[in-house]
């Protein structure tokens, strides 16, 4: 088995007496396409944010490439190559769809202050370089359409792939995907489904998913972790995970009413 | 609309025929200008571009990075108050004196220990936000009034301080040569605004606006980025500050109140959030108004304050916001 690219261990973390993550222990390989899933309140969104520096854990570890992630604000997380969406939007909703994947090209700009400043050749080169790579994910996520429209003006679902194409943009080793079918009609979600594979397949990116559409998430990933409580208590396939009786009380309650 | 073939044609700042001959037109009349206006409306523009400058940087802080400052008067007076003193405390040699370099490093000086107050404001900023900054920003330009006031070894206290003539090589620099020098001085620093909020700064910078924790996840150091905000815009504000003191040639603490900070803040307000050319309109109106007003002094505050009130209600994207909804409806006319 190759060294998994992210690598997690006993990771805890509390709100006040409230554990929401207990004992985590998690490897994704490079490469791979893994879903996290569970009911409201399970600890997802918590992991998502112990992973890429919004929140600080209790304890535990996480391995990023074999280094060390903790410690780390958000965006020395994102400079090592960790990208993710929110489960409520996160866009920069005054500025256009072009505004906001420029945002993603950001921490891949080694032009200073005074050559922005300056408007110097150098940050002109480099402006059009990221301009480029900004386009191409633009072709890519068929959003070329909305190119110069303001993202608040954008319809839900839309927003939601501008979010993954900002993400794109910073040209991640691992993409972290916060329910990133809420709010889509059912051809958005079909549609979503081909993108994230070919996010995978043609890009090489690592993903990781936090879903509650369950038939979208068994149809796509290599294997499933169930969190609940903020314990992890089933891992594998999606039919193995569908099978497992804690995951069959968790979703659906301790005792069958008929 | 026109068609842009390049992606470089994305990055222009004035675009076409049309803007570049208004541009031209509009640098042409305030080069020309001294040779027909009389000499209170050249000081009147002075004002104007030093006002200009301050709003300037003024709204790269509020409008753009979404940091509140309601003490900028603080970070005027302390470029104010910085060149002063290296006008007249600094031991400088007869030719540095005749030859301008005395000026030129009060100017640079007034903007770099400005800029340093304002990385100094910048830092609890990385902690406070919205209502709280507000207040600490408001406390900060208050006690720099205080300090100012009743430090009377640095400031001179309640009798001032008195600027010796800017002298340039034979000349010595009048109202009419202090006009070149500060609107030459706006139209630099006007330009790299621009440059700024079109680059990846000034991106970074209305990403802490719209979502800071977005702009974290992308990338954006907070700290550096609040910052630089806080020192950029204070730098403007004090060569601003300097400026004015070059062009009335005496400060005193009573020039940087609590008032003076809110007169700024409505600049922008009424000029328009988040654009430089509204910053300029807003600078503009409100140079003029008050001399407008004059018989209404005691009432400046309450026109400032209603009109804040108007334009919020009724064009909150300002004077500019209203210019560019005119611009589209005759660019979609007849339709």
């Amino acid at each position: 088995m190759p060294l998994p690219l992210l690598d997690i261990n006993e990771l805890t973390i509390s709100f006040g007496g409230i554990t929401a993550l207990s004992d985590i222990h998690l490897q994704v390989s490079p490469g791979a396409l893994i879903s996290v899933i569970g009911p409201n309140g399970a600890g997802k969104t918590t992991l998502f944010n112990c992973i890429c520096g919004l929140y600080r854990p209790d304890r535990g570890t996480v391995r990023f490439h074999g280094e060390p992630l903790l410690g780390f604000k958000p965006d020395a997380v994102a400079r090592r190559g960790i990208a993710r969406t929110f489960q409520n939007i996160e866009l920069f909703l005054r500025m256009t769809v072009i505004e906001n994947l420029l945002l993603g090209r950001h921490l891949h700009f080694r032009a200073g202050f005074f050559d922005a400043a300056a408007g110097s050749p150098r940050w002109r080169r480099e402006e059009i370089r990221h301009r480029e790579v900004a386009e191409r994910i633009l072709d890519f996520l068929d959003l070329q359409a909305v190119r110069d429209r303001r993202v608040g003006d954008l319809p839900l679902g839309r927003q939601r792939l501008v979010e993954l194409a900002r993400a794109l943009a910073t040209e991640p080793k691992l993409l972290l995907l916060d329910e990133p079918s809420s709010g889509m009609t059912a051809e958005e979600k079909d549609d979503l489904v081909f993108r994230i594979r070919d996010i995978r397949e043609e890009m090489g990116v690592t993903v990781m998913l936090v879903e509650h559409d369950l038939k979208l998430v068994m149809g796509i990933s290599d294997w499933i972790t169930v969190l609940d409580h903020g314990l992890k208590i089933a891992q594998g396939t999606a039919a193995e995970v569908q099978a497992d009786p804690d995951v069959i009380k968790a979703y659906l309650g301790e005792t069958a009413i008929y | 609309m026109e068609l842009r073939e390049r992606y470089e044609e994305d990055l222009f700042l004035v675009r076409g025929a049309l803007a570049w001959t208004a541009l031209i037109a509009f640098c042409a009349a305030l080069l020309l200008l001294p040779r027909a206006a009389p000499g209170y409306l050249l000081f009147t523009l002075s004002l104007i571009a030093v006002n200009s400058i301050i709003a300037v940087g003024l709204n790269l802080l509020v409008g753009y990075t979404g940091q509140i400052s309601l003490g900028h008067a603080g970070f005027v007076a302390i470029g104010a108050y910085t060149a002063g003193l290296v006008m007249t405390k600094v031991p400088w040699p007869e030719p540095l004196m005749a030859w301008g370099v005395s000026w030129l490093a009060a100017l640079s000086a007034a903007g770099l220990v400005a800029a340093a107050f304002g990385f100094l404001v910048g830092v609890p900023a990385l902690r406070l936000t919205g209502p709280y900054l507000t207040i600490a920003t408001l406390g900060f330009g208050i006690a720099i009034h205080q300090v100012l006031t009743n430090w009377d070894r640095l400031s001179g206290g309640r009798t001032g301080l008195f600027l010796p003539k800017l002298l340039f090589g034979p000349w010595r620099l009048g109202e009419r040569q202090l006009y070149y020098v500060a609107i030459i001085l706006a139209g630099l620093l006007v330009w790299v605004a621009f440059n700024l909020v079109r680059s990846h700064v000034g991106r970074a910078f209305v990403a802490i606006r719209d979502s800071d924790i977005a702009a974290e996840v992308m990338g954006v150091n907070l700290t550096v980025y609040k910052t630089l905000a806080f020192a950029v815009s204070a730098a403007y504000a004090g060569i601003g500050g300097a400026m004015l003191a070059f062009i009335l040639g005496y400060l005193e603490p009573q020039l940087f109140t609590l008032f003076e900070s809110i007169y700024y803040f409505s600049m922008i307000v009424i000029g328009g959030l988040g654009t430089v050319p509204g910053s300029i309109l807003g600078a503009a109106l409100l140079t003029v108004l008050p001399q407008q007003l004059a018989a209404l002094k005691q009432w400046l505050p309450l026109v400032y304050g209603g009109t804040i009130v108007l334009v919020m209600a009724i064009e909150p994207r300002g004077l500019y916001g209203r210019w560019m909804k005119i611009k589209l409806w005759f660019k979609a006319w007849p339709f």
